[in-house]
């Protein structure tokens, strides 16, 4: 135990000085860090959005509204399937995952599940077919059922958060948030961390809003101030406001879909000077709308986004270059606003955000200088109990302290591992753990010196007995870190990061370290009694 | 030379005098807790029962009434406002609002205007808005993690020691957790995510802590293999002593400065801690080392090995 081969020594020596070093450019400047290398400067630790400020928020995918429209879609395809197979059908009913269907002559029901037998799409297969479809067709007597399997429902719902995560990613790039991170959480949640976002509203809204755009025709024949519509036509608000215009009949057949938007750009109008919001089609877009505008000339086209009717001008000429305007009495932030939106995407679901939590940059400083505060006075208080309970040996087992705030700083820093409120709290708290293997050992050598050992055999005693108690003792506590690491969320988890790393590197410094510097001092000064 | 000694050497206190009165006023402290943990129960904070909590700073040193007056018309429940730390800085909780998890975020979003609109200057310097959803989930995987926690310690310590030492651990644990949630009930405090991380590592003190003195009574069993037990505890409780305090001095010097400086986010932790390690240090001497005395007379030697320890010149008394 007391013997430490030469290489030993040097490796020992050797980690603190690796750890030194790389745990400096966490008390750099920034200037100073410019001139250093990358991969150098780059290894600080990450603060967390607790520390640096910004905010941190929960989405949740509308599962039931995705179910919902794939559900609304099957209703439309088979009204068209029965229809053009001649099939007569007294009644088409939406439930909660499928479609019944009642024929008004049982004895077309198989003819009517072979109309209805490509609704269904197959999930799972590759190019050349197989997979399972995702329609469950069956007949009793005149009712026909068409249900979505638990295969399909979940197939939809790992496409509507991978699209929606892709969608978030595009909006939140699209305002210039620094270093976000969104990432998916279980089954249906979105976790986006906006570092440096003071006021989250505005991408709260930009996530809100789910911005499906479709061009779709106004039905003519139809009162809109009566509030019902014909067959094929919904009344939908409009977002113009004002009593006058409450609402707009529209077809409900959807003649050129968003999807189709290659760019938009908010810009004003040369002649009112109002906000407005340019975009263009791609290729399919720009034919269709081709297409529909030469053959309506002369009546109005509502543009609808989210079943919100922005404006509804009046077709003058037939549009060929792909190319339109929306005016709807904007605001320069909401043409911008729209603009992303329409730039990103639609979302196939509508998002919430369950949980906000959002921190202003001058609370993250506050409680930064609090922190460094605390550790401080802690560290020079652990210390000075130490220095008078064991002297010497009590100021060994200090610098193993700091090595071991340097050497947890390295770690967090070359991990990149999250540093948060809590996260400062651990490092508190394992100042004073940590010294608990100290304050063993030298207990230990205390009692083995006064039941009349010598100095070399005190130490030794002391170490070796004193050390399964330390592993004991330490791995109790790394268990529980370990615990709340996996059923933490956040800030929390940063204290159990902190605290595992301050205690599996105490049992490094606060024993190995402090043992290497205990020897050495004995080997020099060759005392006849231990300072203890 | 000038040693510092939170006891002197060589104590010989008679501890396990003291068991009956140990055990009697541990497990009634806990059936207290337990009470109150019912009546009146915890101030859950939002992260545990959803609602919405928002630091602000006024420009000038907040006013209350005027504040109070303006939030309560917007019809949101019960406001709280509380001061903290300078006089500028206001503290606002909100219930949780009626309806889905999205409408924490709409109540959010009208305090914050609301607060632009009435006191121009003042800064919003953390929201927070959680969910009902969102606020189960976090409680379930708090308690899970807690249970998980005390079924780990239990088949670590049986795994390392007799299984008298685990179970004398658990009850400890026990009487442990209870008091720190009856300490919760008593104070007031929010007890949220942070209680819980308080809560599993005073846990994990508190086991740290047994284990050094289990590992002293094991030790002396192989080496004073007639000693009545009861004479043996009270040896390992005193030899360990110093270690004890020490340790407890050191973790509690650490933690103080985190309950004076720790803002209103730790502050609390800090003073949990505190209590935690006065409990874990108290419980060690008084909860775990009597019941191993009574699990263990008679039947603690029995299978233990003649250990190396017993090879060795026996030491000096």
């Amino acid at each position: 135990m007391l013997y430490f081969p030469r290489w030993k020594t040097y490796l020992i020596i050797a980690v603190c000085v690796l750890g030194t070093i790389l745990s400096l450019p966490n008390f750099l400047s920034r200037e100073t860090l410019a001139a250093l290398p990358g991969w150098y400067a780059g290894t600080r630790v990450n603060l967390g959005l607790d520390l640096r400020g910004g905010s941190h928020l929960l989405l949740e995918v509308d599962m039931n509204a995705v179910i919902h429209d794939r559900v609304e879609g099957l209703v439309d395809s088979a009204r068209t399937q029965l229809r053009t197979a001649n099939i007569g059908y007294t009644a088409i009913n939406a439930g909660d995952r499928g479609i019944t269907v009642q024929l008004r002559d049982p004895a077309q029901a198989d003819d009517a599940v072979k109309a209805l037998r490509p609704l269904s799409n197959n999930i799972g297969g590759g190019a050349l077919g197989g997979g399972q479809p995702d329609l469950d067709i069956r007949t009793n007597g005149g009712t026909i059922t068409a249900g979505l399997s638990e295969v399909a429902l979940r197939d939809r719902a790992t496409q509507a958060i991978e699209q929606s995560i892709e969608i978030v990613r595009r909006r939140i790039d699209e305002t210039g948030v620094n270093e976000p991170i969104i990432a998916r959480q279980g089954n249906d949640r979105i976790l986006v961390q906006l570092p440096g976002v003071e006021d989250p509203d505005r991408i709260k809204r930009l996530l809100g809003t789910t911005a499906k755009m479709t061009f779709r025709l106004v039905d003519m024949n139809a009162d809109p101030t009566t509030g019902r519509a014909p067959p094929g036509s919904e009344v939908l608000p409009s977002t113009e406001g004002g009593r006058n215009q409450p609402s707009y009949v529209v077809r409900k057949k959807v003649e050129v879909d968003g999807a189709n938007l290659k760019n938009a750009t908010a810009g004003t109008n040369p002649q009112t000077g109002e906000w407005v919001v340019n975009f263009e089609f791609d290729n399919v877009g720009a034919r269709r709308f081709a297409d529909v505008t030469r053959a309506n000339v002369g009546r109005p086209f509502a543009i609808v986004l989210d079943n919100k009717v922005i404006s509804a001008p009046v077709i003058r000429e037939p549009i060929t270059g792909g190319r339109g305007q929306i005016s709807g009495s904007f605001t320069a932030a909401g043409a911008n606003d729209l603009a992303v939106l329409l730039r990103a995407g639609a979302l196939p679901a509508p998002l919430k955000v369950i949980e906000e939590r959002t921190v202003g940059p001058d609370l993250g400083a506050d409680s930064i200088r609090a922190g460094l505060m605390a550790v401080s006075v802690g560290f020079v208080l652990v210390c000075a109990y130490m220095l008078a309970a064991y002297g010497l040996f009590g100021a060994f087992a200090c610098f193993a302290l700091l090595i071991n705030i340097v050497l947890t700083l390295a770690a967090l820093s070359m991990l990149h591992a999250t540093l948060t409120l809590p996260g400062i709290a651990g490092i508190l708290l394992s100042l004073g753990l940590s010294v608990d293997a100290n304050i063993l050992i030298n207990e230990r050598i205390r009692e083995e010196t006064k039941k009349g050992r010598g100095v070399f055999g005190a130490m030794e005693a002391g170490f070796s007995r004193a050390y399964s108690t330390i592993v004991d003792s330490n791995l109790t506590t790394v268990i529980k870190m370990a615990l709340l690491f996996v059923f933490g969320t956040g800030a929390i988890k940063g204290f159990a990061v902190t605290i595992t790393f301050g205690i599996l590197i105490s049992m490094f410094t606060a024993t190995v370290l402090v043992r290497l510097m205990m020897v050495s001092w004995l080997r020099q000064s060759r005392p006849a009694a231990l300072p203890v | 030379m000038f040693r510092l000694r939170l006891v002197p050497d060589n104590t010989n206190i008679q501890f396990m005098r003291g068991r009956y009165a140990g055990l009697i006023v541990s497990a009634l402290l806990s059936l207290a807790s337990v009470a109150l943990f019912f009546y009146p129960g915890l101030n859950y904070g939002i992260d545990f029962r959803g609602g919405i909590v928002i630091e602000a700073r006024t420009p000038q040193a907040a006013d209350f009434a005027q504040l109070r007056h303006t939030l309560n018309q917007l019809n949101m429940g019960q406001v709280a406002l509380q001061e903290f730390g300078s006089p500028q800085d206001v503290l606002i909780r909100l219930e949780r609002q009626p309806g889905d998890d999205a409408a924490q975020q709409v109540a959010a979003d009208k305090v914050r205007a609301t607060l632009a609109k009435e006191v121009p200057g003042t800064t919003v310097r953390r929201v927070e808005a959680v969910g009902a959803s969102v606020s189960g989930e976090l409680f379930y995987n708090g308690m899970l993690s807690l249970g998980l926690a005390m079924v780990a310690m239990l088949v670590y310590i049986w795994f390392r020691f007799e299984w008298q030492f685990g179970f004398g651990a658990i009850v400890t644990l026990l009487l442990d957790v209870t008091k720190i949630v009856g300490f919760y009930a008593i104070t007031g405090m929010q007890f949220n995510l942070t209680a819980i991380a308080a809560i599993l590592t005073i846990m994990g003190y508190s086991i740290n802590d047994k284990v050094v003195v289990y590992d002293r009574m094991r030790e002396n069993l192989r080496i004073y293999k007639k000693m009545p037990l009861r004479e043996l505890i009270d040896r390992s409780i005193n030899e360990t002593l110093n270690r004890t305090l020490g340790t407890s001095m050191c973790t509690l010097l650490s933690i103080i400065p985190l309950a004076i400086f720790g803002g209103e986010a730790l502050q609390d932790f800090g003073i949990v801690l505190i209590f935690g390690i006065f409990l874990a240090t108290s419980s060690s001497i008084f909860i775990a080392a009597p019941i191993l005395l009574f699990l263990g007379e008679n039947r603690l030697r029995r299978g233990v090995p003649a250990p190396e320890g017993a090879q060795q010149p026996a030491p000096t008394p």
